[in-house]
């Protein structure tokens, strides 16, 4: 049941993008086809998903232990970026494939603060453990994806439309993030 | 002479041309995430403009040490020392704020417009120029997220700087302290902004 709960409030409550803010660049950046979002979704519940096992065990059994809590943003990031580093390589030798599909989102995720603001958050859960964590990560990157793909879909049909001139880009994708992230606040009280 | 005037565009570049949050757009989590109130986007903004300052003078200094292919982790690790400065001082000194900025301030780590200042400029030009390019891009986020976050006060809870000047049971758009207004006050603000500086120029 808590499982349950955790993904419907990711996803749709509290959704990282549409209503924690976070993951704003990708979600403005790499948002103006359907294609490069999907990826860009892809390589996000990839790193997402290994950075938040990485810290959390990283948090647990070596930063706590040692009195060293303080330093939690620091050793976050860079345990983030190495990690960047090395999936990159990795997929690269092992499945070119994958990697022809993601690698050029891979260097992005480094700065994407959803990764780091979903690694410190998953260390706040309440009766965590590393399996409720993960679980988090990946529901919170359901979430990212969806509000990623659902915004790219609009912008597609958004290049047709006719806007005021003054509207035009960034202000009116902003408004159109605007509505997206009002029609996701009906889902407040679900859970 | 025309030193002087170079520094002074310098520091203007930031604050209208190339204002990081109208104009390029970096740093737009926490313009948005922390923007409920003039008060929570001045903090945030004062808390940015520091790191971005000492990064930007540390970055300045040490480029000649820092080899070109790990340079962006070392610029990493010198902002995060400084966030994580920010983060302590905070927590001791104003809890309140603390209490209210919650996960953006370890965010500032990962806040493009201070790695892109130091990458695009502190690791090409001197200490002097990359104080006075920290403090102008710095003093333009400051403005942004203030007025910004001035915006959203005023027309979501009837107030400016926690000075109510409605009445206690009058209706506001409460629609703008919540999260959709911060995407529609930015994407006004920036028609508005977008529209004064084609004038002016």
């Amino acid at each position: 049941m808590d499982y349950i709960i955790i993904l419907i409030a990711a996803v749709f409550v509290n959704n990282i993008v549409l209503s924690q803010f976070l993951g704003i660049c990708p979600f403005l950046g790499v948002s103006s086809k359907v294609s490069t979002s999907v990826g860009m979704s892809g390589a996000v519940l990839f790193v997402m998903t290994l950075a938040t096992m990485v810290t959390y065990l990283l948090h647990e059994f070596v930063l706590v232990p040692a009195g060293l809590d303080y330093l939690r943003t620091i050793t976050f990031i860079l345990v983030i970026a190495a990690l960047v580093q090395m999936v990159e390589i990795i997929l690269k030798k092992v499945s070119p494939p994958l990697y022809q599909a993601l690698g050029v989102f891979l260097p992005l995720i480094t700065t994407n603060c959803a990764v780091l603001g979903v690694a410190i958050l998953a260390l706040g859960l309440d009766g965590g453990s590393l399996l409720k964590a993960v679980f988090f990560a990946v529901s919170n990157s359901i979430g990212f994806a969806l509000a990623l793909i659902v915004f790219a879909s609009i912008r597609e049909h958004l290049e047709l439309a006719n806007i005021p001139k003054g509207m035009k880009g960034v202000p009116i994708n902003l408004l159109v993030a605007g509505l997206l992230s009002l029609a996701f606040l009906g889902f407040t009280g679900l859970v | 002479m025309a030193e002087t005037i170079n520094q002074k565009q310098n520091f203007l570049k930031g604050i209208v041309k190339e204002n990081p949050v109208f104009v390029m757009l970096l740093g737009m989590c926490p313009t948005l995430g922390v923007t409920s109130s003039a008060f929570n986007g001045l903090g945030m903004g004062v808390a940015t403009l520091f790191v971005l300052l000492m990064s930007n003078i540390v970055v300045s200094l040490v480029k000649s040490q820092i080899p070109s292919k790990v340079r962006i982790p070392a610029f990493i690790i010198i902002i995060a020392s400084f966030v994580t400065i920010v983060e302590m001082v905070l927590e001791a000194f104003i809890p309140f704020l603390y209490e209210q900025l919650g996960i953006f301030i370890p965010l500032i780590v990962v806040n493009c417009l201070i790695l892109g200042r130091a990458e695009a400029f502190a690791s090409k030009n001197n200490i002097l120029a990359s104080i006075i390019d920290a403090l102008g891009m710095g003093l333009g986020f400051v403005i942004a997220l203030t007025v910004l976050g001035a915006a959203r006060e005023i027309l979501g809870s009837g107030s400016i700087f926690e000075l109510k000047f409605v009445a206690e049971d009058a209706n506001t758009f409460i629609l703008f302290i919540l999260p959709p207004g911060a995407f529609i006050a930015l994407a006004y603000l920036t028609v508005l902004f977008n529209k004064i500086s084609t004038k002016t120029t």
